[in-house]
């Protein structure tokens, strides 16, 4: 598993999720993020792995009752970022996430991008217009929206809404970004735009993607991890698992006899 | 090879089905139009009924006569001044306090039986009758804190009736923002204060402003609770200005005033044998309701606006 010289960003170790209502939502979960690397989660609906996803940004925290057990390390500080010391506020900020449903705030396309900078008491206006210009430059937008960035976002397509969401969770600067399916809202051409924009990013920082769509995990990403009914089946170089698994649930599930 | 294809066999019976399934939508129809229609009608004639009678009355000299023994003299300056003194008591009283209870509740206080048994308290507080607000302003304001028969009583009053009603739409609008958009803040790293005051207060705002003005509408008509803390009939004087020209410019003196307002001037009115004060409780009864509608359609106006902005 993995290659020797590749530096390990985050790894799980032992990780297990319950959500308020008592379901055992992930079961002993070990797997290392490796940097600059995409790490794609795939399996059928229910499986976990978004579950699995907000557990790297403490989104769980938002609702009570939800409980976490064993560890999520970050490198190089080998912060345990679900230790309940750990604010998860602080986890997110240096974690960020991309949601399955393009998610602007109803405000201007501008303050969608700053507004993480805002959070973090920025307010001179000479760097959030560096900062804005950056973000959605690396989000691939910038040319569609320079001359309008006092526009509402939602004027934007579907497409270019997720660019602004990519925008927004690149302007602060994040050691990892979590994407949580996408592009299954997105036709493909967005998906497409997505999709290289994801490989471009890779250069940077750190990613984690779940999705259901199989191609889109061999096309993309450099490791992959299969998950069923909340464990980790197998884990592995994308080429690897989609070549030659060496579990039968992994091959079964990437040949569609099942999922 | 398309003339071989016949007919289904009942598809006179399906049509007659649906015939007769229409007819239901049909008759449901007639019934509400009639509704409407009905209610529609008895608000209008009722209000045509006042402003006909009250037309006579309806001048500037009306709005700036003290009332007087005499009838053609008698004005509304002491009741409208009264009204809109208590109700800006009451707004600066009922809105800060309402919109933060509304957000605690929703974003603050933890979930579970005792949040349940605040909710269902704040809702039902809304429907009981205003005259049990009287009393409880009686023994509380007038003398428990010993505050007299004074607007900033009246304000008090008023405002506890306006309360529950800015509490409930605060905590309606709340709910209405959807879970992704607050999710969106918080993966940022955002606070909670962060998100209620950058998004939940201002996605809100709409469904807020709604409730604080249809509250107000609400206590601007209100009678029994203001005479049930003995609130003045008859009243020939004007409270002191809340602003003077000389320093320090505000004064807050006049929250200690005696006072009356629109409906009871006009209750007033009504009690008296002579017609021609019947014909100035017309008139009276006409500007509370123009000024009842006036505030609904500024709430539907200011919730459109605000509206329109917003998509999620």
């Amino acid at each position: 598993m993995g290659k020797q010289n590749e530096i390990i960003k985050a790894e799980s170790k032992n990780f297990d999720f319950h959500y308020a209502d008592g379901t055992h939502a992930l079961k002993n979960i070990n797997l290392p993020l490796y940097e600059k690397k995409i790490t794609a989660l795939i399996g059928p609906s229910g499986c976990g792995k978004s579950t699995f996803l907000r557990s790297f940004n403490r989104m769980h925290d938002l609702y009570p009752g939800n409980k976490y057990d064993g560890e999520i390390i970050l490198h190089p500080d080998n912060t345990n970022i679900l230790h309940t010391k750990v604010d998860p506020i602080e986890v997110r900020m240096r974690i960020s996430m991309v949601f399955q449903k393009p998610n602007p705030f109803p405000k201007s396309i501008y303050e969608n991008v700053a507004y993480g900078l805002r959070v973090r008491g920025e307010n001179n206006k000479r760097l959030l217009d560096e900062k804005v210009e950056e973000a959605l430059k690396g989000a691939s937008l910038w040319n569609e929206v320079k001359d309008r960035l006092q526009d509402l976002a939602y004027n934007l397509s579907g497409g270019q809404q997720q660019r602004l969401c990519i925008a927004r969770a690149l302007a602060t600067d994040p050691e990892i970004m979590l994407f949580d399916e996408p592009t299954s809202a997105l036709d493909p051409i967005a998906t497409v735009n997505i999709e290289e924009l994801m490989s471009e990013l890779k250069k940077k920082l750190t990613i984690l993607i779940v999705t259901h769509n199989m191609q889109q995990a061999a096309r993309i990403s450099d490791y992959t991890a299969y998950m069923y009914l909340g464990e980790m089946i197998e884990f592995d170089e994308t080429d690897t698992i989609f070549t030659k698994p060496s579990k039968r649930e992994t091959e079964d599930y990437i040949t569609g006899k099942f999922g | 090879m398309a003339s071989t294809i016949k007919p289904a066999k009942d598809l006179n019976a399906v049509r007659a089905l649906i015939k007769k399934h229409k007819k239901n939508d049909r008759l449901f129809s007639v019934i509400g139009i009639f509704v409407i229609a009905a209610l529609a009608i008895a608000l209008l004639v009722l209000f045509l009924d006042l402003v006909i009678d009250g037309y006579p009355k309806m001048n500037l000299e009306f709005f700036s006569n003290f009332p007087s023994r005499k009838a053609e003299g008698a004005g509304i300056l002491s009741a409208w001044v009264g009204s809109a003194l208590v109700l800006t008591v009451t707004f600066f009283v009922a809105v800060p306090m309402g919109v933060a209870a509304g957000i605690y509740l929703e974003e603050y206080a933890k979930k579970g039986w005792f949040s349940d048994l605040i909710e269902i308290n704040v809702a039902n507080l809304a429907g009981v009758p205003s005259i049990i607000y009287g009393l409880l302003a009686l023994g509380l304001f007038v003398y428990e804190f010993g505050l007299g028969t004074s607007i900033l009583t009246a304000g008090l009053t008023l405002s506890l009736l306006m309360l529950p009603i800015v509490i409930v739409s605060t905590r309606e609008a709340i709910r209405a923002i959807p879970v992704h958009i607050r999710e969106a803040a918080y993966a940022v790293g955002a606070t909670k204060w962060q998100v209620t005051l950058h998004h939940v207060l201002q996605y809100a705002m709409g469904g807020v402003l709604t409730g604080i003005i249809i509250g107000m509408a609400r206590a601007i008509g209100e009678t029994a609770p203001v005479i049930t803390i003995g609130a003045l009939t008859f009243i020939a004087f004007l409270p002191p200005a809340p602003v003077s020209e000389v320093m320090p410019f505000i004064n807050f003196n006049w929250l200690d005033a005696g006072f009356t307002v629109l409906p009871i001037q006009m209750f007033n009115w009504i009690s008296r044998p002579e017609h021609a004060f019947h014909i100035n409780a017309a008139a009276t009864g006409a500007v509370i309701i123009i000024l009842t509608l006036l505030m609904n359609g500024l709430a539907i106006r200011l919730r459109y606006s605000i509206r329109k902005k917003i998509k999620w």
